[in-house]
């Protein structure tokens, strides 16, 4: 019975879709995240990969299908319920979602005082524990404003680690930083993910980053999975759409003009 | 034509949904069970940044519109040899009227657009959706403080803008123009009811507080996360809590002083 709870993956979606109005983004859209595990899901933007994570987080519903959370079904969650889930999980946005009003010190220690009944002797020490693992122990005391974007992101994760969740969901994590930070971050979710026995979420289009990291990784396009397997799988999957992809290519399968009408009809004023 | 109906069909649709999204936060943030502890620290840092902050402009805009009741009123007054009277209609009309309509219009422009502005913001720089993901609920942490902030905070504002208007309508009444001193305020005192004018008043600053902050609020959660819709949001706000300040004002009075 344990043995087959650490075999079922902890985030399951089966037959997910989803449109936002008239727009659909995802169809049929089938993935899992097994425990312990980096997995990154990739592809090119505007395709809604921070959708998917607001689904598995329930912050958006899917129209159809099923979202499973270590066997609950979080579109079927009451309020509270979903709630008591989240507690179990955490998101590490794009912007670091900081807190502006708070120093770094307050901001990694607003999770634990609202959901924990710790001393604030108790709270001081994992504070600092959890700044310590993001080298910015000696930046507590500076507010949101005051740190550079990749020093808001690694206090945005020290936030995130707080209560020490079961799944971490990151956000284009690697998006903007310098390469200097985007190696502390790749490092450090690599880090976390093993030494704390977390899952990981990555969603991003640093290919050759999250690449270097991740144990599987999915490609989306066309709203849904247009490939999956391990990193060594996928850079040798022959369908074009991953190739152009892998590779950066301009112009492919993702074609590189938006759907527009003929060009010579349009200079020319005939539509 | 069709098209015409078609598209005021939709804006009644988009209205009325825009309504019941509005109960839906304002359901959300004050039902449930109540965390003191939590709460109460929160709460007085909002009282202190929506009420305390306001103190300055009600004080000053009460003490100027008091003189210049006292001013008019005696111009008008003196004509009929009733300057002794002037003490009720400074009172009345503060009491009354401009005293819980002014603070509120001030209160929109001052504090209700920096709520949505600041909420709006909360939203665009996703703070309000990473604390859903950290089991926070939004609109118990954010939304609410800041609506009892509001609500307890401008019948108060209401009443010390009264009190310094009164207060400023006897300087120039009494101080510089002359009417008797003692006449100003006895005559003041044996007119002014206590139910009638200040009870009413207070009613009336109660709902419009309500109000205000509750169409600030919700334009702030309601905004569009950019700058674009912030800026949208926070004018918003305050033309249509001052129209509705406005029109309210003139149904409670119909409803108190119209019979």
């Amino acid at each position: 019975m344990n043995e087959a709870r650490h075999v079922k993956p902890l985030v399951e979606l089966s037959g997910v879709h989803f449109s936002h109005g008239e727009r659909t983004i995802y169809r049929d859209l089938n993935l899992s995240v097994p425990r312990g595990k980096v997995v990154a899901v990739m592809g090119p933007s505007g395709i809604g990969k921070t959708t998917l994570l607001k689904l598995i987080g329930g912050q958006l519903r899917p129209q159809q299908g099923d979202i499973q959370f270590d066997g609950n079904s979080i579109p079927k969650l009451s309020r509270s319920e979903l709630y008591r889930e989240r507690e179990r999980m955490s998101m590490l946005f794009q912007s670091g979602a900081l807190f502006t009003d708070m120093s770094v010190y307050d901001n990694v220690a607003f999770p634990l005082r609202e959901h924990s009944a710790l001393s604030e002797e108790l709270i001081r020490s994992i504070v600092l524990m959890k700044l310590e693992a993001v080298g910015l122990r000696g930046a507590r005391d500076l507010m949101p404003a005051e740190l550079s974007g990749g020093m808001a992101r690694r206090a945005a994760l020290a936030r995130a680690i707080a209560l020490d969740p079961e799944l971490i969901m990151y956000d284009e994590p690697f998006a903007g930083q310098d390469p200097i930070s985007m190696g502390m971050i790749v490092k450090l979710i690599k880090a976390l993910n093993d030494s704390l026995g977390l899952t990981s979420i990555v969603v991003s289009h640093d290919v050759d980053e999250v690449m270097s990291i991740a144990d599987y990784a999915y490609i989306i396009a066309e709203q849904q999975v247009v490939a999956k397997g391990t990193p060594t799988e996928l850079r040798e999957n022959d369908s074009a759409i991953v190739q152009q992809f892998l590779q950066g290519q301009a112009d492919g399968p993702v074609p590189f003009h938006y759907q527009a009408s003929d060009f010579t009809s349009d200079l020319l004023g005939e539509c | 034509m069709i098209e015409f109906i078609e598209r005021i069909g939709r804006q009644v649709i988009a209205a009325i949904s825009g309504i019941g999204y509005a109960f839906f936060i304002l359901v959300n943030a004050l039902i449930g069970k109540p965390q003191f502890r939590k709460s109460w620290p929160l709460l007085i840092q909002q009282l202190y940044v929506v009420g305390v902050l306001s103190l300055l402009i009600i004080i000053v805009s009460g003490l100027f519109i008091g003189m210049v009741l006292g001013l008019q009123g005696y111009t008008i007054l003196v004509d009929y040899g009733a300057e002794q009277s002037l003490g009720p209609m400074v009172a009345l009309s503060l009491l009354r009227e401009l005293g819980p309509v002014v603070t509120a219009l001030l209160f929109a422009g001052r504090a209700g657009s920096a709520l949505t502005a600041e909420i709006g913001l909360m939203k665009a720089t996703e703070q309000l959706s990473s604390l859903e993901m950290m089991a926070v609920d939004p609109l118990r942490r954010v939304i609410a403080p800041r609506f009892w902030a509001g609500f307890i905070s401008m019948p108060l504002l209401a009443l010390i803008f009264s009190a310094v208007g009164i207060y400023g309508g006897y300087l120039v009444g009494s101080g510089w123009l002359g009417v008797d001193k003692g006449a100003f305020w006895s005559v003041m005192q044996s007119t002014v009811d206590w139910y009638d004018d200040l009870l009413n008043g207070v009613i009336k600053s109660v709902i419009f507080a309500f109000v205000v902050t509750w169409i600030a609020l919700y334009k702030g959660y309601n905004s569009t996360p950019t700058s674009a819709g912030i800026s949208a949001a926070t004018t918003s706000t305050v033309v249509t809590a001052s129209l509705a300040v406005l029109g309210l004002d003139f149904i409670l009075t119909a409803l108190m002083f119209g019979g």
